[in-house]
Order: C-alpha cells, then structure tokens, then sequence
C-alpha cells in the first residue's frame, strides 16, 4: 500500500509552494520523519519530513515547479511496487527555470491559458464568464488542484480588497499642477450660456457589486440614460483596442478669422463658435485619408462614402449626446457653423430627431470646454475614431528660434487599432492640425 | 410541548381527524381491536367503535378498493396496509382506478382516500417487511405521495392527508417508529403537503433526503461539521409532487447535490430528483449530482449483518458528504 506525499499548506494563507530540491532520489530508501523536499515559499525554505518509511518510488513534481497545496509530490512504498495513483500527476501552476541554469535566464512565469486548469465545473463556467475572470488566475483547492465555485468566489473578495487603493488626483499632489482637474470642481457653478461639451469619461470596470457600504454612504439609483452610457462605454472599450496619439495645434491665424468674422455671423443670427472650425479641419482631413471614415466589421472594414460628423453634447450630468452635422465635407464654415448652432440648441430642449443622433462617421469631443488640456476619449462606436479638443491657452512656444505667445490647442485623438495603425492617425491629424495653422 | 414518538403523532392525527369528522374512518389488518401491529391506532376501536375503526381480512386489494368506493361516496377512508410489501396486489385499485378517478370524471368525481403504510427495514423484518415501494407511486399522476420524518410533521402531514381531497399514499419509516421522538405542540394544527423543509441550513453539500435517512442524515450533517464541512438537509416530505423550489434554491447555493434514500439506487425516487437539478439546475452545480442509496439486491437480507451491509447509516451518509464537500 503506497503512500502519497502530499504538499502541505505551509502557512495560514499559503497555497502553493515552489520544489527547489529534492532531498532524496527514486528508488532510494527512506525512514519516516527524513528530510524529504524543500519547499520554497515566498522566499523562505522549508524541508518537508516524510510521513512514512519505504522507497521513493515515484517523485511527481520536479524541481523547480511550483504546486498548489494539496497536489500529489511523490509516493512512497515497498520496492517495485506500483503507486496506485500515478495517473493524476500534481497540478503544476508554474515552472521557474532555476538561476544557475543560464546567466541571463529569468523566471518563466505562467501565461493564462498555458496552465492545466482541470475540470472547469459549470458554476464556475458561469462565475468566471458573468466576472470577467481568467481563470488561470484562481488557485485550485477541489480533488486534483480541480478550480471550485468557493474558491472563484473566494478570489472575487480578495481581489476587491487587494485592489489597490486609488492613486491621489493630479490637483492633490503638490507641484503637479491643474491637470484633468474634473469640470465638476472647476466650473462648480457652471457655464451659463455656453455649449457645455464634455469628454466622454471611462467608467469604473464591470465587476461583483462593491465592497461593504461606508458610514454616511448614499444610494442613488442610475437613470436609464446613465446605465446605456455605462454599457456604451464599456462596450467601446471591450471591443476596440484604444490608443490615443495627441498633437498640438496653432490657432492664431483661426482665432484671428473668428474674430473678423463673428460679428458677421451674430448678424445672421448665430454663434461663431471654435467647433465649427475643429468640424471643418476634420472634414477635409477625412478627405485626405479616408480610411478614417469607416468602422469595423467581421467581414472587412466599411468605408463610409458620407462624411457624417458628430459632436458630443453635454446635457447636465445625466445625459450625453452626439448629434450629427450629415455630409460636413459639404458644408461651408457657415453652414457647419449653424448646423452645430440649431443642434445644439435643440438638443438641450431635447428636441433632436432620432435621425440626427445616428449615422456618425467619426466624432468630436470639445472636452476642453470644460478646462481639460487633453484626454483620451472613448470611441463612439461604430465609428473608427474620436477626436478630442483640448482647452485653448496661450502658451509660449518656439517659432524660428524665438519665443511667441500663441493660442494653442492639444488635439487628442483615440483611434481603433484594429483598423488604423499610428502611421495612418498621426497623418490624420497632422492634416487637422495643418488645417486649422493655415486656416484663411 | 411534550415530547413523543413517530407512531404517538401518528396515532393523534388519526384520534384528531375522527374526532372532527364523522366521515372520517380508519379500516385495515389488525387495526381496531389489536390496536394495530404497531400500535398506530392504539385504543381508537375503544373510542370510536367498530363502524370507525374497522378489522378487514387479510385483502389489500379490497381494503383498497373499498376505501375507493367509500370515498367515491364522500367519505375519508384512513386505509392501512400493514407492511408496505404487502401493497402490491392493491396497485391495480391505486393506479387504475383512484389515480385516474378524477381526470376520467372531468373533475366530478374525488377520491379523498388516504392509505398508510409502514415501510422500510433495519428491524429484522426480513424481505417482507423491510421493502420501500415509494417509487412505484411517485411515478403516477393524480398520487401523491407523502413520507415525514419526524413526529412533528408526522401528525401534521396525517391530518392534511386526511383533509386532502386527492388519493394519497403515506408511508411511514417504521424503524422511526419509536426510535424518532420529537416536540408536537398541543392544540389543532397541520403542515402543508407539498413544500420540503430545511432542517438544516448549510453551504457546502446540499442534502436531499426522507424518512429514516433524513433522520441519520442530521447526525451525518452533525457529525461533518466538525470537520468544516457545513451540509445543508432538505427533508422532503411530499415526494410526488416534488418541492422543485426548494430543491432547486438548495443546489443554486451549495453547488452540490447528495441524494439519500434506503430504496435501491436504479429507478429509486432518488434518479428523479437527481435528473430533475441536472436538467434546472445545470449552471449551478460544482460537483456531480450523487446519489446514496440502498443496494441493488432484490431484497432487505434477513441476516443481521447483510442488513447492516444493506441499511444507510449515519456514518455512511457523512462518508458521502465528505466525499462530495472535497470534489
């Protein structure tokens, strides 16, 4: 009758342990209570004795794999005998080439997928799926290192509370300065009478329902408009790999025409506003590469013929819109300039046509309204790209050699990169840039 | 509360029911002048005479079919079978004609019949007096099918057995007979055919059991948790129809499921509800569905140490939770 050396739990909350040397050899004569294997965990070395008397017949895990508390490390028994269970060798989580085996060699640690995970029950199937879980990441503690429901939802609360504590914002460490400072704080009291554009803001990740309520916590209830934003947003950013490249732009020469301009327009009965200016830059840089003009399929890419531009609309805390100005390429600084006048207008009456928030080719975001100098907006599926305009600042910069003051904006602009590659979106918006620096 | 055994609740239900009603009767072997063989209907003849606790011969067939026809006519028979092997040559009146009474009628005609059995083995009793035969009944619509556990809800489920209008068959654990007491409140009252009980909240194992093994199965849920391992025993009660709720409730949060009855494992009422949380309650389970049951052998041995072999004890049913908690 064959005894199985098991590997212990070597501390309260200790369940795996790396094999680092094997103090005895198959085949080799052993008395209950010899040193057997060495064990190290989390730095410190532990010799594990033998629980019987016999021969080693067979050691399961070699040195330098790591096991799970529980897992099957060798089998001791009378010589030549068969150990009963050789067919369920130990769960190995990971294997740490030694350091004396190459100079440079450094630890080879598991990747999710390449690591047994035994048999996946259906609760777990469903709790890993319904988390978000690689399941790699959960320690087995069920027959055979197998992965239980109690120990996915044990992982679940650990990795609540192991979560690290929120850095501090930007504004509150000394010397950083003002940047991102939400606009909430920034213009508490609001901007009365102005196109009050946000950034689309990431919101926190999908997962099991938050840690136990603090003294004085307040439940308030999503409206239905914040709970599509939610799953729009999350959905945009789980289906698109986001990256987003940032330039800055000169505007002295388009602040210069809107100041000779305004009046004109106020005339015709609207505002001149900067947007106007952003939509027309886009427009034709779109013409220039128009690949950025299209959204993603299984089949291919959709290149989109019109080109449709929307501009995310504030209305109030609860709600975020995108109204479109159709065919943009189309239009003069003056009809861009009214179209964003009437939708916007209309859009905080809540007036707009379900038509004129769909059918948006790519979008723009005027965060910098708000006081933001640049972000990384989220894309507006199904478009390919999203443009964020930054706050407009004077700030000194280097032409010829020589310091100027000028208006400058940073232009954020988070692309699919699926679809374009940097080379693509920097040339884009290069072209935007060039666009607004050479505006006549 | 006063503390009695199985067979004194049952024997109250009846003494409660003909008392309250005067259609109600009680008619079987043995079961008004001798009491019964068990005790069951102890002094009831001395109560209520011979027109209410009637002596038949030795004809389940007719105690059967006798107790439909009155019924038919608008009493309620309490028929006792003596020992549940016996059932047999009764199956034809049950299944043909007091199942079927009521959808063959449209609904005008009701058999309100009641027929007690014991059934059940570890006394000694041999092959036939030792038989379960619950799952010949669980498997016919318009039974039902009731077993309680426990003195407490042996008397409760009785009476509403009695008031029931349907036919219902109800088994009683007869090695519980003596050997289960319990608390029964003084007064009028009744548990509800239908729902299972949770007579021990748990975490890990849910536990799905009846009868006798309910019985062992508390002290194997006792005895594990001292281990760690926290079992959660549903006692069934009402076999036909089944409390899927409950069961369904229990599995979702332990993710495992142990079935124990005494009945022999292949075709046992135990494969039903096993096949019932694999079907509804798939996603939710953590472990295989298992099931802990008597031996596939034609009969209870007569040998009492193949009896021993045979019988489910508590030391049995811990075995297999453990066994379950560690998968």
């Amino acid at each position: 009758m064959s005894t199985n050396i098991i590997m212990p739990k070597l501390g309260e909350s200790v369940i795996e342990g790396t094999v680092t040397k094997w103090l005895k050899q198959e085949g080799e004569q052993i008395q209950e209570m010899d040193a057997l294997v060495e064990i190290n965990t989390d730095k410190v070395d532990t010799e594990i004795p033998s629980p019987a008397s016999g021969t080693l017949l067979k050691i399961m895990v070699p040195e330098g794999a790591t096991v799970s508390a529980g897992a099957l490390l060798a089998v001791i028994g009378s010589p030549g005998e068969v150990p009963d269970n050789v067919h369920s060798p130990a769960m190995i989580t990971q294997v740490t080439i030694p350091p004396e085996a190459g100079a440079a060699t450094r630890p080879v640690s598991a990747v999710s997928g390449s690591r047994p995970l035994g048999f996946i029950s259906p609760v777990v199937a469903k709790l890993a799926h319904e988390n978000n879980l690689d399941l790699s990441q959960v320690q087995g503690s069920g027959e055979g290192g197998r992965i239980t429901k109690k120990d996915v939802l044990a992982y679940l609360e650990t990795r609540q509370v192991v979560n690290p504590a929120p850095e501090p914002a930007a504004w509150e460490t000394p010397g950083d300065g003002e940047l991102f400072r939400p606009p909430e704080i920034q213009f508490a009291g609001g901007i009365p009478g102005k196109l009050n554009l946000t950034r689309p803001v990431a919101p926190p990740a999908a997962g099991p329902a938050p840690a136990a309520a603090l003294p004085g916590d307040v439940l308030k209830p999503f409206s239905p408009a914040r709970k599509i934003i939610a799953e729009r947003m999350s959905a945009s950013k789980h289906s698109s790999p986001h990256v987003t490249t940032v330039m800055e732009a000169d505007l002295k020469l388009v602040v210069a025409h809107r100041e000779a301009n305004k009046a004109a327009f106020e005339r015709d009965g609207f505002h001149l506003t900067f947007s106007a200016y952003f939509v027309a830059a886009c427009a034709a840089a779109i013409k220039a590469f128009p690949d950025v003009n299209s959204s993603w399929s299984a089949e291919g890419l959709v290149l989109h013929r019109p080109i449709n531009i929307g501009l995310a609309v504030s209305l109030g805390e609860e709600s975020l819109i995108v109204p479109v100005i159709k065919g943009a390429d189309g239009l003069s600084l003056l009809g861009i300039a009214r179209a964003i006048n009437d939708l916007a207008e209309r859009a905080r009456s809540q007036r707009l046509l379900p038509d004129e928030v769909h059918g948006s080719t790519f979008t723009i975001t005027n965060h910098g309204i708000s006081g933001s100098l640049f972000a990384t907006p989220i894309i507006n599926q199904p478009n390919c790209a999203i443009l964020g305009v930054g706050a407009i600042q004077k700030r000194p910069v280097v032409i010829d050699d020589a310091i100027a003051i000028r208006p400058m904006v940073y232009l954020g602009l988070t692309f699919d990169h699926r679809i374009l590659d940097g080379a693509i979106a920097d040339g884009f918006l290069s072209k935007v840039v060039e666009v607004l620096e050479n505006w006549i | 509360m006063a503390e009695i055994t199985l067979i004194d609740a049952l024997r109250q239900a009846m003494d409660e029911e003909l008392a309250r009603d005067d259609q109600v009767f009680i008619m079987g072997e043995d079961v008004g002048v001798r009491g019964g063989v068990f005790r069951a209907t102890m002094g009831l003849y001395e109560k209520y005479g011979p027109q209410r606790v009637i002596d038949t011969p030795l004809a389940e067939l007719s105690i059967a079919g006798v107790g439909i026809g009155a019924a038919l006519y608008g009493m309620r028979p309490i028929c006792e079978i003596q020992f549940g092997d016996f059932i047999y040559p009764a199956i034809n009146q049950i299944v043909s004609e007091a199942a079927k009474m009521c959808y063959r009628s449209n609904g005008e005609w009701t058999v309100p019949l009641v027929i007690r059995a014991p059934y059940g083995g570890g006394i000694g009793g041999g092959l036939y007096h030792s038989q379960s035969v619950e799952a010949f009944f669980t498997h016919v619509p318009g039974l039902k099918v009731v077993i309680p556990s426990n003195p407490y809800d042996a008397k409760g489920l009785l009476k509403s057995a009695v008031r029931d209008n349907n036919p219902i068959l109800f088994f009683e654990p007869k090695k519980g007979y003596r050997l289960i007491r319990g608390e029964v409140p003084e007064g009028e009252y009744t548990v509800p055919i239908g729902p299972a009980n949770i007579s021990r909240p748990g975490t890990d194992v849910s536990v799905f059991t009846y009868g006798m093994m309910h019985y062992y199965a508390l002290q194997a849920a006792e005895q594990v948790a001292a281990e760690g391992i926290s079992a959660e025993v549903v006692d069934l009660r009402t076999l036909y129809p089944v409390d899927r709720a409950t069961i369904l409730a229990s599995v979702r949060k332990t993710g495992k499921a142990l079935i124990v009855h005494e009945d022999n494992l292949t075709g046992g009422y135990g494969a039903e509800v096993a096949a019932t949380i694999a079907s509804d309650a798939f996603p939710d389970l953590d472990a295989p569905v298992r099931r802990l049951c008597g031996p596939d052998v034609p009969a209870v041995p007569f040998s009492h140490p193949l009896q021993d072999w045979f019988m489910l004890d508590p030391e049995k049913i811990a075995g297999a939770i453990r066994s379950l908690a560690r998968y």
